[in-house]
């Protein structure tokens, strides 16, 4: 008799379980905080607007919304979204080597931040790639099998950001297991960081630096100022500082914005830890610096510094390579965290300007029609920025992103009941 | 194409060793000991008549022009390939001969490596071993990386439609599997688009210029240019005042990004094993702080 009722009750109880996981889910989808900020009106616009408009590019064709032509098949959708989007989110995987691999434990309050934008701006940025596409539902044959496109770097690149959103997912889970108390498998998941961390680098290196590679093979249509062979590992350099200067404007406005997520720990680092990154940002702008010079040297074309082109040339290195490096090195002889913030923001217009020179506007600098942005071009952009804003603070307000550091909280752990956690994480979030 | 479940481990098996080994040698496009089909075309010769647009036009069911194929007036602007015109017909002044004009048509070249196919993750440009480059539009995804790759700017998107695809000359893929001349050729009344195998129509391009050393510019458009093509050109003006790009080199585009792709199998490797070490290195030094701290 007793076993029957174990075996009736076993589902039972799994259903139950089932039923409060879901309207555990349901409460948290809800929002927290005022609705009616401005914020949230101007953002919630953009939004809805574009999604109209996405609409209307699915149903009319890429022609009807964008100022693409057969001259210009790369618009800002690729351009900007895409390229420049996924070398702001090299933060995550550079912080996951400063503090996973070296065990710079100073950075670790941050890194987890750091790898949920990451993964957003994969998700977000590098599926604006999907607007881009003609046919979008295609995207999966170079992944299932049926033509593999082994040439191709493009090949690479689309594994490679696939392969990389699974490695971030795994670095964040943790976090995300821990909001769902699921401590099994948070125990799991933490133990894959590590591989994940080794493998997302190596992932990083090769796509990051692929990005660049796409127009290895643009030699006749590229200005000559800014194709040469060592486009890839400009690339890839300029991740870095790309990568930290978005760490740390990121940081600057969560730090204003999510003030009370923030754990004491984060709270007295804060300044120590923005002033680390300056330093990586200056040893990676060096080399960049160093590389951009090599490349001018080698590839000999002196006399063009004297045509407008070159002069644009000259604005994007001495002005936001040369500048940022004196920037960057006067706020760290005076510690001045503003300085540093400031030129973050100066560093990261300049690798807008260098990736849109490289894949817009460099690119056939001698077509007598020049490409320019559509305005729904731009607002689908601003659009897609929007929504990724809005999926992270609703991370950010649920999961322990912004956690203590991890003796501290295991101590914590430790000496507080289960039940107690649970509260005080409740009275957190 | 039905895929069994042992086809299927073969492949899988098959792109895991490839990935592991690294992207192949060369574009595999390169197949050099295979004789390709290609055409010669002589600008000396073209009229003008635009036969061979409108035999393009009916072989692959374009839709009709604006402007009749009798018409004269389209020479009047330089007109680009399209979506809707696979081949067009430009008109260029003579600087030798001011009362005959130069003809010149453009259409896809058919490169021997073409960039096209390298560029293409999903092998929808596709270089066949009878020497056409063909599209597989129903692998295509409209990345348009074959059209910022291309040297020759052939490959023409669909902006207009919701379902796009690419659009080029294929070679008339369909004509020549049945034994069949391009429809261009049999449209050409003065033989100036001719049909053959690119050893012979190389011969034959030499053979007129070597006849006619002061009628011929003493060049093969098509020969080396980016490695090659199957469509190649003779002219009696130089080509770079024919709207031929004479700065593409000879280097074939796919080697361009195959130093690239010979890094990835190396980073593969050895970052990896790196990071292990620098991991390792790491840990060590914490532990042996650590200790001092406790000592």
């Amino acid at each position: 008799m007793k076993r029957k009722d174990n075996d009736i009750g076993r589902p039972r109880k799994a259903l139950r379980d089932v039923r409060e996981f879901a309207r555990f889910l349901a409460s948290e989808m809800k929002p927290k905080g005022k609705i009616w900020t401005p914020f949230n009106i101007i953002s919630g616009t953009i939004i809805v607007v574009g999604i109209a408009l996405i609409a209307i590019r699915f149903y009319k064709g890429l022609g009807a919304v964008t100022n693409l032509s057969q001259d210009y098949p790369w618009g800002i959708w690729i351009g900007f979204d895409v390229i420049t989007g996924v070398a702001f989110a090299g933060g995550a995987y550079v912080l996951t080597f400063v503090v996973h691999i070296m065990k710079f434990e100073k950075y670790e309050p941050i890194v987890r931040v750091t790898v949920l934008n990451g993964f957003l701006a994969y998700v977000f940025y590098a599926g604006a790639l999907l607007l881009d596409l003609g046919r979008p539902w295609n995207v999966v044959n170079p992944i299932i099998g049926n033509s593999f496109g082994l040439s191709s770097v493009l090949f690479l690149v689309a594994w490679h950001f696939l392969l990389y959103m699974i490695c971030e997912f795994l670095e964040f889970s943790p976090a995300v297991a821990e909001w769902l108390n699921w401590e099994k498998a948070r125990r799991v998941v933490e133990k894959m960081t590590i591989g994940a961390v080794i493998f997302g680098i190596t992932l990083s290196t090769l796509h990051q630096s692929g990005l660049g590679a796409l127009f290895l093979l643009a030699p006749a249509k590229i200005h000559p100022l800014w194709y040469s062979h060592y486009i890839p590992v400009a690339f890839f350099v300029s991740s870095i500082f790309a990568g930290l200067s978005m760490v740390i404007i990121e940081s600057t406005f969560t730090h204003k914005v999510f003030h009370d997520k923030i754990g004491n720990r984060l709270r007295a680092s804060h300044d120590d830890i923005l002033l680390g990154l300056a330093k990586g940002c200056i040893g990676a702008l060096f080399a960049y610096l160093f590389l951009k010079v090599i490349e001018l040297v080698h590839g000999g074309h002196w006399d063009l510094l004297a045509t407008p082109m070159g002069y644009w040339y000259l604005v994007e290195i001495l002005g936001f390579v040369v500048l940022p490096i004196f920037l960057f090195g006067v706020a760290l002889r005076k510690r001045s965290v503003r300085l540093v913030q400031f030129t973050s923001f100066f560093t990261a217009i300049g690798v807008v300007l260098n990736r849109l020179n490289v894949s817009v506007i460099a690119f056939k600098w001698y077509a007598p029609v020049r490409y320019y942005p559509s305005w729904i071009e731009i607002w689908v952009t601003l659009a897609v920025i929007s929504m990724e804003l809005w999926v992270f603070r609703w991370v950010i307000n649920r999961m322990p992103v912004f956690k203590e550091h991890p003796e501290e909280k295991e101590a914590m752990d430790d000496i507080i009941p289960v039940g107690e956690v649970v509260r005080w994480k409740a009275s957190a979030s | 194409m039905s895929v069994n479940r042992r086809d299927f481990l073969k492949l899988a098996g098959l792109t895991g060793c490839t990935m592991l080994a690294g992207p192949p040698r060369r574009s595999e496009a390169a197949v050099a000991s295979v004789e390709f089909y290609g055409l010669l075309i002589d600008t000396t010769k073209c009229i003008g008549c635009r036969s061979c647009e409108e035999a393009c036009n009916e072989q692959n069911r374009l839709p009709e022009p604006e402007v009749p194929f009798s018409s004269e007036s389209v020479f009047e602007t330089k007109r680009d390939t399209s979506p809707g015109a696979y081949t067009v017909l430009n008109r260029f002044a003579n600087g030798k001969d001011p009362d005959n004009p130069v003809f010149v048509r453009k259409q896809c070249v058919h490169c021997c490596q073409p960039a096209c196919a390298s560029a293409c993750l999903t092998k929808a440009m596709e270089k066949t071993k009878e020497g056409p480059v063909i599209y597989n539009k129903d692998r295509c995804m409209g990345c348009r990386y074959c059209m910022i790759a291309c040297p020759h700017d052939i490959p023409k998107f669909e902006y207009g439609s919701a379902l796009p695809y690419i659009r080029k000359c294929v070679f008339c893929y369909d004509r020549l599997k049945t034994g069949e001349r391009p429809a261009c050729v049999d449209a050409c009344p003065e033989n100036a688009t001719i049909f053959g195998t690119r050893r012979e129509l190389l011969e034959i391009a030499r053979t007129r210029i070597y006849e006619n050393p002061d009628k011929y510019v003493h060049h093969i458009y098509g020969e080396h240019e980016v490695g090659g093509s199957g469509t190649m050109y003779l002219s009696a003006v130089p080509f770079e005042q024919l709207g031929f790009r004479t700065d593409l080199g000879t280097t074939p585009y796919p080697e361009h990004t195959s130093g690239f792709l010979y890094g990835v199998p190396l980073v593969f490797v050895l970052w990896p094993s790196i990071l292990i070490g620098l991991n390792y290195l790491a840990e060590h030094r914490n532990k042996e702080n650590n200790h001092e701290e406790e000592g």
